[in-house]
């Protein structure tokens, strides 16, 4: 089974690379544009069919390795 | 003092690493490849500075998770002295060894650059040469130093002494929060330095004044 995992900074972590795209919009004269926070997205081929078994798996992995989680958030979609 | 210096694909400060610890203790450190499983018994182990893994991922996040580092944990629990420098800081807080995290500079860009570094505590294995609040200068070359970690954990470090080195005179070239360029452990055996010490331990490096940091591991070995 496949799987999309997503990682963003958690709310409040400073994003300078967030920041520098925003500037970068403002350049190319792009309006109306709040706000831009850079993320990483992982995509994860499983053995397993089992929805409970990837997203245990996917969990772990994202706590151990994928995501910081001092200063990053996961969402796993499956 | 004996030492080891752990060396991971994309270590580039290591040579720098084994040089002062060489001058200041007249011993050749042990060197220990990443995928070996066993660290010999020194009085300290250092991470040195360079991009293991080429950054890959998060700056130290691989490195943190290789071979070697079971038994750096192993090594960390009995109180060995661990130093990390630059990439080796970033491994120690990948590692779980030192709280928070070493984020992208605020900047965006490397910095590559001779700071001002105040003694904040000078009470610990790793600042003893200085005096209390010395304010001396130091370098560093980094791309992610910005020092983040929550209230709660930010008040834990204030409130416990420890923040060993602080960026002084305004020369946070990162964003750290609280000026934030070195801390320790709860037991204070363990400091991780955005900044590079062993870069200035010779007359022909244009100063000494990162000796203290080797001078006061080998005070305390």
């Amino acid at each position: 089974m496949k799987a999309r995992v997503v990682v963003t900074l958690k709310n409040g972590v400073l994003d300078p690379q967030g920041n520098a795209i925003e500037g970068a919009l403002d350049a190319l004269s792009f309006q109306g544009i709040q706000s831009v926070r850079q993320g990483k997205v992982f995509d994860v081929e499983l053995d397993t069919d089992d929805a409970d078994e990837a997203r245990k798996t996917l969990t772990a992995i994202c706590e151990k390795l994928l995501a910081n989680t001092v200063i990053e958030d996961f969402e796993i979609n499956l | 003092m004996k030492s080891a210096v752990l060396i991971f694909p994309g270590s580039n400060r290591d040579r720098d690493i084994i040089r002062a610890l060489e001058v200041v203790s007249g011993q050749k450190p042990a060197l220990v490849w990443h995928q070996e499983t066993t660290i010999p018994d020194v009085d300290l182990i250092v991470l040195p500075g360079g991009f293991s893994y080429g950054d890959y991922l998060r700056a130290g996040a691989i490195a943190a998770r290789s071979p070697v580092m079971s038994d750096l944990q192993r090594h960390a629990d009995r109180g060995t002295r661990i130093l990390g420098v630059c990439n080796g800081f970033q491994i120690l807080t990948e590692a779980g060894l030192l709280p928070g995290s070493l984020m992208r500079n605020a900047g965006l860009n490397f910095v590559c650059k001779t700071v001002q570094l105040e003694a904040s505590n000078a009470n610990t294995v790793f600042s003893r040469q200085y005096q209390q609040g010395e304010i001396f200068d130091c370098p560093v070359a980094h791309h992610d130093g910005n020092y983040f970690a929550d209230a709660r954990t930010l008040d834990a470090l204030e409130a416990n002494n420890r923040v060993v080195f602080r960026y002084a005179n305004g020369t946070n070239p990162n964003g750290s929060l609280n000026d934030i360029a070195g801390i320790m452990n709860e037991t204070g055996t363990v400091m991780g330095m955005m900044p590079h010490p062993e870069n200035l331990i010779e007359e022909l490096h244009g100063g000494v004044s990162g000796r203290g940091v080797f001078t006061s591991l080998l005070e305390a070995a």
